[in-house]
């Protein structure tokens, strides 16, 4: 049983404060999501449950355990898709996928299926920046799903991807609710959590 | 995947993607070599005034080269978001900087060692002078590779960095230079070194203990 | 205790506090530096080798003794903001870093006036003025990396880790370039290693160098008081304080868990 535990988070920038004494639990099969307009500290947070960034006040609990001192743990449990991609433009997809499979201890993995149904089982062979910004997407949710992570951070995930694509996407996100993953993402779009209970959050309502 | 395995990775890694740009790795070697052309052209061609200067002017010139290439040793990797994947990642983000200043150190270092003698001959240079560049450089580049990654780390979210990088990160690394280029000038006048050699090899040890420590600190903090 | 080291890490407690102490650390200061002065420059008798040429030491020394010992102050604060996370600690560290440069340049400066008269040249690469040169430029490097950060946060915690590093370096440093300078043929030069200096001249140079810790102390006092209201600018404390209302209701208070009235 994992639990993400936010607890009191507070944070500012500039003059505005994104979100104050924010707290919540996340268990297995569910999934947290945050709506709000652009600018609104979606991103952030997301950003302040992986650890990147320091709350000014609260903490983010990772299975009873603050983060910063779980971060091995956490990290095994993690998968998190961002605003920059992380994947290096000089390798090929497959090199990128590869290795953060291998370097994230993940065995086997059914890379052909995901690559398929994620339209880039032509393209996985060539270089990062030879692809399309779609395509660069795509390999990095790939990343994700492949991933074996039982917590799924997903930014935004929804952009750029064909209805395909999207539908595909949402499929594997109830998937892994089923399955007892938790997820936390930024949403846009319309998103139907049908497997998994759904918990949300908005932000930016008062400025 | 243990922590050797884990520090393999990221090295072979930070190869594989640098020789696929082979020619960043190419600049600090030459600039290595253009810098000590400078000083003959500048000054004089006189064996005996370039014996003299030869161990400073080919020690500053490796430490300049090292500086120019610090500035990319973090960069791409924080603006393409992998830095951040490693920095939530399973293994120590110690070991991670640990292993991408040691893969920084293979391609701009050793060529700089492997360049020294050839370029201590132009500088006529007798052979124990040579011999104790080759081996202070041995000494000192890794040395001076994990202290500028300290300040690769902290100056990696900021534009346009190369200045206060080296601002940030010169004073850290004369000790080494004074050493180094001292120990190289005793050598050549046929005096013992091995007080400055064990003097490097302690800065060396001290820095690989604690600056990968440092760094991921520092870059945790450029990534917030 | 512990309740008085967090009262003092609360930011309004702390400017009240440091308001309240500032007058009794600068009158002092000034009062005992024109002593220390008048007694350096009119009473102690001139040097038997430097003449007059030598009362620079008044200045110099202190503030030599000054750079060191503010950057050490620099380092010990900004290791309790960034372990303890408390910004009043960033805030101090932050307003030592400029009265460590002046001092620090001011110690070079005074160095090179006594050069002249002592050794006919404004510029030795001996080891104390090397090292004060480079003090001062590890200086400057501080400051130049806070300023190229935005967010005072991120400005604070990156500018920790380079002070404390620098506690590391610095005496490394230091011992390097006094070996380095005992290996070159030379005038050896000792200008305070005289076994030596005779009372008459000591005491003035012990009261200036008291004089100046607790102006120091004056200076940092100020310069942290309106470091934190900068910072604190949109909190209610400041805002009661200047006459306005709040930016936000709940505005940004640090963490005092207290209702600021």
């Amino acid at each position: 049983m994992s639990v993400l535990t936010a607890h009191d988070l507070t944070l500012w920038r500039g003059p505005f404060c994104l979100f104050d004494a924010l707290s919540f639990e996340l268990g297995t099969g569910q999934a947290l999501v945050i709506r709000g307009p652009n600018g609104s500290g979606k991103t952030t947070l997301l950003r302040v449950l992986c650890g990147l960034t320091r709350p000014e006040e609260g903490r983010v609990d990772w299975d009873g355990l603050p983060v910063e001192q779980n971060r091995q743990a956490f990290g095994s449990a993690l998968a998190y898709f961002g605003h920059a991609l992380g994947l290096k433009a000089d390798l090929t997809a497959m090199q990128n996928l590869r290795f953060a499979a291998a370097f994230n201890g993940r065995r086997g993995g059914d890379f052909e299926s995901v690559l398929a149904a994620l339209s880039l089982q032509d393209c996985h062979d060539l270089e990062v920046r030879y692809l399309s910004a779609g395509q660069k997407r795509r390999t990095a949710l790939a990343r994700v799903l492949l991933s074996q992570a039982r917590l799924w951070v997903l930014d935004e995930p929804f952009t750029n991807l064909d209805d395909a694509g999207r539908v595909f996407l949402e499929t594997q996100l109830n998937a892994h609710l089923r399955d007892g993953g938790l997820v936390a993402v930024a949403a846009h779009h319309e998103l139907s959590i049908r497997d998994g209970q759904e918990i949300d959050i908005r932000l930016g309502a008062a400025h | 995947m243990s922590l050797f395995e884990a520090f393999r990775a990221i090295c072979t890694r930070d190869l594989q993607v640098a020789l696929r740009r082979w020619g960043d790795i190419a600049s600090p070697v030459v600039f290595y070599v253009m810098v000590t052309t400078l000083f003959p052209l500048a000054l004089s061609p006189e064996p005996d005034v370039l014996r003299n200067l030869g161990p400073a002017v080919l020690w500053i010139a490796a430490l300049l080269a090292t500086l120019l290439s610090l500035n990319a040793l973090f960069r791409s990797d924080v603006d393409d978001g992998s830095m951040e994947q490693l920095a939530i990642g399973p293994h120590p983000l110690a070991l991670i900087m640990l292993g991408k200043t040691f893969a920084h150190w293979l391609l701009s270092g050793l060529p700089l060692i492997v360049l020294a003698p050839l370029l201590a001959v132009t500088y006529h240079l007798p052979l124990e002078g040579v011999g104790a560049l080759c081996l202070t450089l041995l000494l000192g580049t890794p040395t001076l590779s994990l202290l500028g990654s300290i300040g690769a780390a902290l100056t990696a979210g900021v534009r346009q960095s190369g200045g206060l990088l080296a601002i940030l990160v010169l004073p850290m690394m004369l000790p080494v230079l004074m050493f180094g280029a001292r120990a190289t000038e005793l050598a050549a006048s046929g005096e013992d070194i091995t007080g400055p050699l064990y003097l490097l090899g302690a800065f060396l040890v001290l820095a690989l203990t604690m600056v990968p420590l440092a760094s991921a600190a520092a870059i945790r903090i450029s990534l917030d | 205790m512990w309740t008085w080291f967090h009262k003092l890490g609360s930011p309004p407690h702390f400017y009240r506090i440091a308001g309240f102490m500032q007058p009794w650390l600068l009158w002092p200061a000034l009062i005992l530096m024109a002593v220390g002065a008048y007694a350096g420059l009119v009473l102690a008798p001139a040097d038997y080798q430097q003449g007059d040429g030598f009362r620079i030491i008044y200045v110099h020394v202190p503030s030599a003794y000054l750079m060191s010992t503010i950057y050490g102050v620099m380092a010990v604060t900004s290791a309790i903001g960034l372990i303890w996370r408390m910004k009043l600690a960033h805030a101090v560290a932050a307003s030592c870093a400029p009265i460590g440069a002046s001092f620090s340049a001011l110690a070079l400066v005074s160095g090179m006036l006594w050069g002249k008269p002592m050794w006919g040249t404004y510029w030795v690469w001996d080891p104390r003025l090397t090292s004060t040169l480079i003090l001062f430029l590890v200086y400057v490097g501080y400051l130049s990396l806070r300023a190229s950060f935005e967010d005072v946060n991120k400005a604070d915690r990156a500018s920790a880790v380079l002070a404390m590093v620098g506690a590391v370096n610095l005496p490394i440093i230091h011992y390097s370039v006094i070996w380095w300078s005992s290996l070159h043929q030379g005038p050896s030069i000792k200008k305070l290693d005289t076994p030596s200096i005779p009372a008459d001249m000591l005491w003035p140079l012990l009261l200036m160098i008291f004089a100046s810790s607790l102006f120091f102390g004056a200076m940092l006092l100020t310069r942290a008081r309106a470091e934190i209201v900068e910072r604190e600018r949109n909190a209610r404390w400041v805002r009661d304080m200047v006459g306005q209302e709040p930016a936000h209701v709940g505005g940004p208070g640090l963490a005092t868990g207290t209702e600021e009235t």
